[in-house]
């Protein structure tokens, strides 16, 4: 059967870029992404790019050239990036194509997002009295998990902590200053249990990776890390969602555990396998959550492993090497790339200030509106 | 307090105001608010409990954007508020504004009761009727 490799991976830096549009960044990501791969836009089979608030990928196309080229653009929420490289590893994995790339960018207006309740099929009240909010959603969800769970508050600013030191020693980042975990708790109450340092920010950016099918690599002489899996999976009834005015009292699995689970099992490797992980940290609690979600521990573990540094740089498992979502930001379109990016960076040795000693097998779980979570693993 | 509701079909009038939830007729599964529009003729409308308890609540600190966000207050004037899940036991989990003097008092698993509540759309001459959780 075909494998799929990613032999080039590109990254236009995080974070507030007032002099470029978001395609200008998409179009820098794939351009490094070549680069790095060292092959030709006119190489490239099959494209799979989207955006989900800075328009159409294949505006890209006649700044990349006008190829003929099979250009796909995906929309899919939050998991955009994650569903871009789940198509490109299908495509060659069915044999239909040897090379091509996955990218994604964004750029997105300052502060929280505003949705429209009808855009969600939600009634206008909805909005109107101030419940429609992303912030709310996180907010009940780890509020509920703590007490369940005997996670505390400085847990969620550990989490905090650790992205800002990882931001501080990653090229791509945007957030690199460090800050304690004390005034982390003490900044801003957003929304309780939430203050302002421990979440994300909208931001911009892009992200592209180039595939190969195994015969394609070793024919230009390439390597890179081998997608050993990868899955994207939606909600079902009795997971929790961001903008839901009722829930199921008979509570069900998240998107995250189901991709998770199915991700597994198709690369045949588990958890603890796992060198090197980048999971979905909207905010603190979430990554907290997503540890116990993507099978790497149970419910409650969180408190002592992040008080003993298990997900720090030099831990158990490294948790958001570079950052992730916290100390990056989240252009919606191309986050769930970055995180992939990162770990190519990984598991090819590359991670210079970072790098995860002999790390062969990096995991990368992106989640999002409207409930959804794409997973990929990769093997070096 | 006016009289007129947020939404039409959002919960009954009276003395002891109810939730209006809706019941899939071939699932029984409960859902709020009931849906509207081409997903309707699915379900039968359910009068929800009046009383349950906690299941998760937080506090919107900030002024939320408008829209969607319809208030009538502004960024200076705003006063944060709580809001949650509430579990209406055998039939659904809904989410609520929650009216309660002592945030720092809220609990999950306290039992929770629902009142009517005015809310100042910006514009509007009368407050609106919407509804929310109080700690019984």
């Amino acid at each position: 059967m075909t494998e799929v490799h990613i032999v080039g991976a590109g990254i236009h830096p995080f974070g507030r870029h007032d002099d470029m549009s978001g395609l200008d960044q998409g179009v820098f990501a794939v351009r490094e992404a070549l680069g790095d791969a060292g092959v030709e836009w006119g190489d490239i089979q099959f494209a799979f790019g989207g955006s989900s608030a800075a328009g159409n990928a294949d505006a890209m196309l006649p700044r990349l050239g006008l190829t003929g080229v099979q250009f796909i653009n995906v929309a899919n929420g939050c998991a955009t990036g994650g569903s871009a490289l789940l198509s490109g590893y299908w495509a060659i994995k069915s044999g239909e194509f040897d090379l091509g790339v996955v990218l994604g960018f964004d750029k997105h207006p300052r502060g929280a997002f505003n949705p429209e309740p009808a855009d969600w099929g939600l009634p206008d009240w909805y909005g109107e009295t101030g419940l429609m909010l992303t912030t709310q959603f996180f907010a009940n969800k780890i509020n509920r998990y703590m007490g369940l769970h005997g996670i505390t508050p400085m847990t969620l600013a550990r989490v905090a902590e650790k992205a800002f030191d990882n931001g501080a020693r990653t090229p791509h980042s945007w957030r690199k200053q460090p800050m304690a975990a004390e005034d982390i708790l003490k900044s801003q109450m957003v929304s309780d249990p939430l203050t302002k340092f421990m979440f994300c920010s909208p931001a911009e950016g892009g992200a592209a990776l180039i595939l190969a099918s195994d015969r394609k690599m070793r024919e230009l002489g390439l390597a890179g890390p081998k997608v050993r899996g990868a899955a994207v999976r939606t909600r079902v009834n009795g997971s929790f969602e961001v903008f839901s005015p009722s829930l199921d009292i008979e509570r069900g699995p998240s998107p995250t555990m189901i991709a998770s689970r199915a991700a597994f099992e198709i690369s045949g490797v588990d958890p603890a396998d796992v060198d090197v992980a980048q999971l979905q940290d909207t905010e603190s609690g979430a990554e907290i959550m997503h540890m116990a979600e993507n099978g790497f521990c149970k419910d409650g573990e969180q408190e002592a492993l992040i008080a003993e540094g298990a997900t720090r740089l030099g831990g158990r498992l490294p948790v958001n090497t570079d950052g992730g979502c916290l100390a990056c930001g989240e252009p919606i379109g191309a986050s769930g790339l970055r995180q992939v990016y990162e770990n190519v960076q990984q598991l090819r040795g590359r991670a210079v200030g970072r790098q995860v000693e002999g790390a062969r097998l990096g995991y990368s779980q992106v989640y999002g509106a409207p409930g959804l979570s794409a997973v990929a693993i990769l093997e070096a | 307090m006016g009289v007129t509701p947020i939404a039409e079909g959002l919960f009954t009038a009276g003395e002891r105001p109810r939730l209006i939830g809706g019941r899939r007729k071939d699932t029984g599964r409960v859902v709020f608010p009931i849906p509207s529009g081409a997903e309707a003729a699915l379900y039968d409308p359910v009068e929800l409990a009046e009383a349950g308890t906690l299941w998760s609540f937080t506090v919107q600190r900030f002024r939320p954007k408008s829209p969607p966000y319809a208030g009538a207050d502004d960024d200076r004037t705003f006063r944060p508020f709580a809001l949650g899940y509430v579990e209406l036991p055998g039939q659904v989990i809904v989410e609520s504004r929650i009216e309660t003097d002592d945030i720092a008092a809220l609990k999950v698993g306290m039992p929770m009761r629902l009142v009517l509540t005015p809310f100042q759309r910006a514009g509007e001459a009368e407050p609106a009727v919407t509804y929310a959780f109080q700690p019984a």
